[in-house]
């Protein structure tokens, strides 16, 4: 729960309740956008988020996560643990 | 310098460390606190320690959500759960957590309806499906995982869902490094700031650590690298007499944070007069309670929750690991009675918990160190 997992926004669910569908690591499931709707933080499809416990808790660009991502694919168990986790989820 | 390779860049990583090493006062020790649990485990996985040179320290902090959490709350979550009619949702870290009346795997096993669950709204979907249950979320975490919470809150009240209730044990980062400095036992010389909790509260917050006390922050991201980093800004600042808040992950953290987030929270928690935190007792102002506006989504108001106070087992020094007073080997229990797989303490659960980050990395070679000096 305390990685911040970095995800890319491939489609926007629900405008009203600010759910997005991202893709993590090939795993795809809906994550909540709301904290970055609007400014200059917002988000659209293409754009990459970290992510915690299903909410995109900020912009990133992609080389930071691209490698983000590697870090973590290196840190092994506790990252599989949470795409298992995120695996599980289903946010409406 | 064994662990180099596993490094990103070791170039980068060998000049740091030497940098580092440059900046060593002769005769003096530097303590070095890394609040985040993450920021733990990193050093551990990637041997950051052995980089150092001998006079720096890394001191492991209180930052790790499910270490803090103290038995009693634990027991307090069982004792939900084994309610009739409730599904208790819950964070995977969480379920092997013990209180003084075992864990909730164990309430698990013995018939309560207990969940894993990625998020809260997770959590949420399932009062949806279930409207003939009651749906109680563990809302633990820092200032990470508390806008989640508020925002779950606030789309259970807009869409009138009336049996989900959330059992708050959300804590505040600030208070607890006020604890600790103002902690007799001991003498820091500067902190390495958490990342992702900075991205919700920004750095502004930090700053009474640098004006106040005299003591260099500097937030840092997660890779090794950055910690390594973090590190160096710190012994600059100590060796040019400065004392200042410093963000090392610009690149993910605004100095303002995250205004959403916070305002999130403010609209639906207020901060407790006080609350326990596992091993280090009581803090006054450091966590948060649902708002009276919230009353009808609140475990605590909805359910007669016992509140016993269960002391930390005699054996566990969790306290003292979660100051950084030991490290977790100092511990007469480490890797015999208390391991990841039977926990004594938290400190043993989650991958963060500075005893489990020693345990499954098998790094001793400060022990060593210290042992053949
Ligand atoms: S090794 Fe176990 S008992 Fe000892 S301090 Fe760590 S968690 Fe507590």
């Amino acid at each position: 729960m305390c990685l911040g997992i970095p995800g890319q926004i491939v489609d926007v669910v629900d405008h009203e309740h600010h759910i997005a569908k991202v893709d993590v690591s090939g795993v795809r499931r809906n994550v909540n956008v709301a904290l970055l709707a609007t400014g200059p933080d917002a988000v659209e499809v293409g754009d990459w988020v970290l992510i915690h416990v299903g909410f995109a808790m900020s912009k990133i660009d992609e080389e930071e996560a691209l490698a983000t991502r590697e870090f973590l694919e290196r840190l092994g168990n506790p990252y599989e643990q949470e795409l298992d986790e995120l695996r599980a989820s289903s946010i409406e | 310098m064994k662990y180099v390779d596993e490094y990103r860049s070791p170039d980068v990583a060998r000049r740091l460390a030497d940098q580092i090493a440059g900046l060593v006062e002769p005769g003096r020790q530097y303590k070095l606190m890394e609040v985040c649990g993450g920021h733990t485990h990193t050093i551990y996985k990637h041997g950051v320690e052995n980089l150092l040179p001998p006079a720096v320290d890394l001191i492991h902090g209180p930052g790790c959500p499910v270490c803090v959490i103290p038995m009693g709350r634990v027991d307090d979550a069982i004792a939900l759960a084994e309610r009739p009619n409730v599904i208790f949702t819950t964070f995977g870290d969480m379920m092997r957590v013990p209180g003084g009346n075992g864990s909730l795997l164990e309430a698990k096993a013995r018939g309560a309806d207990v969940r894993m669950v990625y998020s809260p709204l997770d959590a949420l979907r399932i009062a949806r499906e279930h409207p003939d249950h009651e749906v109680v979320f563990f809302a633990i975490g820092f200032e990470t995982t508390t806008p989640s919470t508020a925002l779950t809150l606030l789309r259970a009240r807009s869409e009138g869902i009336r049996n989900f209730f959330v059992f708050a044990n959300h804590v505040t980062i600030i208070p607890a490094i006020r604890a600790i400095l103002a902690s007799p036992d001991l003498r820091l010389d500067g902190f390495i700031g958490p990342g992702h909790v900075s991205t919700v509260i920004g750095t502004v917050p930090y700053r009474f650590i640098a004006q106040d006390h005299g003591k260099p922050l500097v937030v840092a991201g997660f890779e090794p690298l950055d910690v390594l980093q973090a590190a160096f800004m710190i012994m600059v600042q100590l060796a040019e007499g400065r004392a200042e808040v410093e963000n090392q992950y610009s690149r993910v953290v605004r100095e303002g944070g995250n205004e959403r987030a916070l305002e999130a929270i403010a609209e639906t928690m207020e901060v407790r007069t006080t609350f326990e935190w596992r091993g280090l007792g009581f803090i006054s102002q450091s966590a948060l309670k649902l708002r009276d506006e919230f009353a009808d989504w609140d475990a605590e108001l909805r359910y007669d929750v016992p509140g016993v106070r269960v002391a930390d087992p005699k054996a566990c020094q969790c306290g003292e690991v979660l100051k950084g007073v030991i490290k977790p080997w100092e511990c007469k229990v480490f890797g015999t009675a208390c391991t990841p797989e039977k926990p004594i303490g938290t400190c043993m659960v989650s991958s963060e918990g500075a005893c489990a980050a020693y345990y499954n990395y098998g790094r001793f070679s400060r022990r060593l160190e210290t042992l053949a000096t």
